[in-house]
């Protein structure tokens, strides 16, 4: 239950994928039938990638990761656009990458602002207006969040990026395959493989038509000279049927995965004293239940579930190279202490009932081992 | 992350969980703020550990490290206990992650503080 973290390729995807390592070989630049027919693919792709998020294909740029497609989204819009003004606002819980984009245009100069959010991890409009002035360049709310699962309001955003003639982006990597998305208000979106399901080190930036970016990568101009280097046939074909799959499956899919979800959620926290949902408990991803445990630390509730066959993830610091818990859960205003209790379930295909109905039932053993060795659980707890 | 097979030993079995109700000396160190908080508790006889027990908020290292801790002290007189380093610690459990080495590596210091304890009460 830890396919925030990574999932597997659907098997369809591989299979599409396997004759351009092999068969189909060729450069997509190249004048002969082999180069054609990688360049029919490619383009077949960009047009699954498109139609997933109801844009045009030549709007789709592929990219290397989501990582690389908020770097090129945030930080080549902002670069390219940077005579309009010198401040970007970003949410508060916004991914690492973003984030550090963020940082690196503030060391060139940008003033970067944070919009902070709500309890429940939905991003404060009211604060987000009062940020964007008329020398915005661009703002970034992410669709959803993927570690506390919450849906953004972007219309909503876009619309006051608009008014202030500032370009919107959103990091849609946690939210494309799980929710229905548009890009009618949005100018720019991040998206990802491997979160549906497609290979990893493949991702891509829907840009609006008309507008560009500052590239960062020069090369011999593919990708409309957005982003050089020889196309990753493979990776984009497996993207590109990963999202027609998603496309045709996501309703029913997402529609399984809620039940699951919130059998889940209400097993847990019902069965468990002094455990708490984190994130909205309706504005949520299908797939994202995160739940924080009173007294006791993520990374050791982690490795007791890992021993027993079930695999799951945490904003505790104890799991992160840095010591701080995760930026997201300090964001809806946990103290240090209760962020470290908390565990990330992301459901995937592979879930069923019985998973579910297995992790009730180990959760209260669990739990009740660790606060049995806390000091910090009181008296009538043990 | 990966834990050695001995750090996983000590954090699924841990050695000497509990409270000493009245415990000659008590040690606490670390912070709920950090994800870590150890409290070690001891019972003096001969100028030895006669009994140690543990508590321990944290990480899987956090816990294995207390544990262990209290198994290198048991028996040991107090001069003795309090020559145990968190490195000692470490090598024992056949290392840590570097990136725990410094947070989740208390374990001794609480030791420590409880010999202390026991010691500034006998003055």
């Amino acid at each position: 239950m830890d396919h925030g973290a990574g999932k597997p390729v659907d098997p369809r995807v591989l299979e599409a994928m396997t004759p351009y390592f092999t068969e189909h070989y060729g450069n997509p630049a190249s004048f002969h039938g082999e180069g054609f027919d990688a360049l029919k693919a490619v383009n077949r792709a960009r047009e699954q990638v498109a139609s997933l998020i109801g844009a045009e294909a030549s709007e789709i740029v592929f990219t290397s990761s989501a990582t690389e497609a908020n770097n090129l989204g945030i930080g080549g819009a902002t670069r390219r656009f940077k005579k309009k003004g010198n401040r970007i606002v970003l949410s508060a819980i916004e991914h690492i990458s973003s984030l550090n984009v963020g940082k690196e245009l503030y060391r060139e100069g940008f003033e970067i602002k944070y919009a902070q959010v709500d309890a429940e991890g939905v991003v404060d409009l009211g604060e987000l207006e009062s940020l964007v002035n008329d020398k915005t360049v661009l703002v970034s709310v992410m669709a959803a969040n993927g570690e506390i699962g919450t849906i953004q309001p972007i219309e909503e955003a876009a619309e006051i990026a608009h008014r202030n003639d500032a370009l919107f982006h959103t990091d849609a990597t946690a939210a494309a395959g799980q929710i229905g998305l548009e890009t009618k208000s949005v100018d720019f979106m991040t998206l990802s493989s491997n979160d549906i399901y497609g290979p990893k080190g493949m991702g891509a930036l829907y840009i609006k038509k008309g507008l560009r970016v500052k590239p960062q990568i020069l090369g011999g101009g593919q990708e409309r000279g957005i982003r050089s280097g020889s196309e990753n046939v493979p990776g984009i074909v497996g993207m590109g049927a990963a999202a027609a799959f998603a496309s045709a499956e996501m309703d029913a899919e997402g529609k399984r995965l809620r039940i699951l979800r919130d059998t889940l959620i209400k097993g847990v926290t019902e069965s468990i004293k002094e455990s708490y949902l984190n994130g909205h408990p309706t504005l949520r991803l299908p797939n994202n239940a995160n739940i924080r445990f009173s007294y006791i630390e993520g990374e050791a509730l982690i490795l007791s579930l890992d021993q027993l066959g079930i695999k799951v993830s945490s904003g505790s610091a104890c799991t992160a190279k840095t010591l701080e818990p995760s930026h997201v859960l300090r964001a809806l205003g946990l103290k240090h202490e209760e962020a470290h209790g908390s565990l990330v379930y992301t459901l995937g295909k592979i879930n069923n009932g019985e998973h579910i109905e297995y992790v009730i039932q180990q959760m209260p053993e669990v739990v009740g081992r660790l606060r049995a060795m806390s000091p910090l659980t009181p008296e009538e707890m043990r | 992350m990966m834990y050695s097979e001995k750090v996983l030993d000590h954090f699924r079995n841990p050695r000497n969980v509990g409270e000493i109700e009245d415990a000659d000396g008590v040690g606490s160190v670390g912070n709920p703020v950090c994800g870590d908080v150890m409290s070690i508790y001891i019972k003096v006889k001969d100028d030895k550990i006669d009994d140690i027990k543990f508590k321990t908020f944290g990480c899987g290292a956090a816990i294995a490290t207390t544990s262990m801790t209290t198994e290198l002290a048991k028996g040991k007189t107090l001069d003795e206990a309090m020559t145990i380093t968190r490195q000692d610690v470490a090598d024992e459990l056949g290392g840590l992650p570097p990136v725990k080495m410094h947070c989740s590596n208390l374990a001794a210091d609480a030791l420590h503080e409880a010999i202390e304890n026991y010691r500034g009460k006998k003055k």
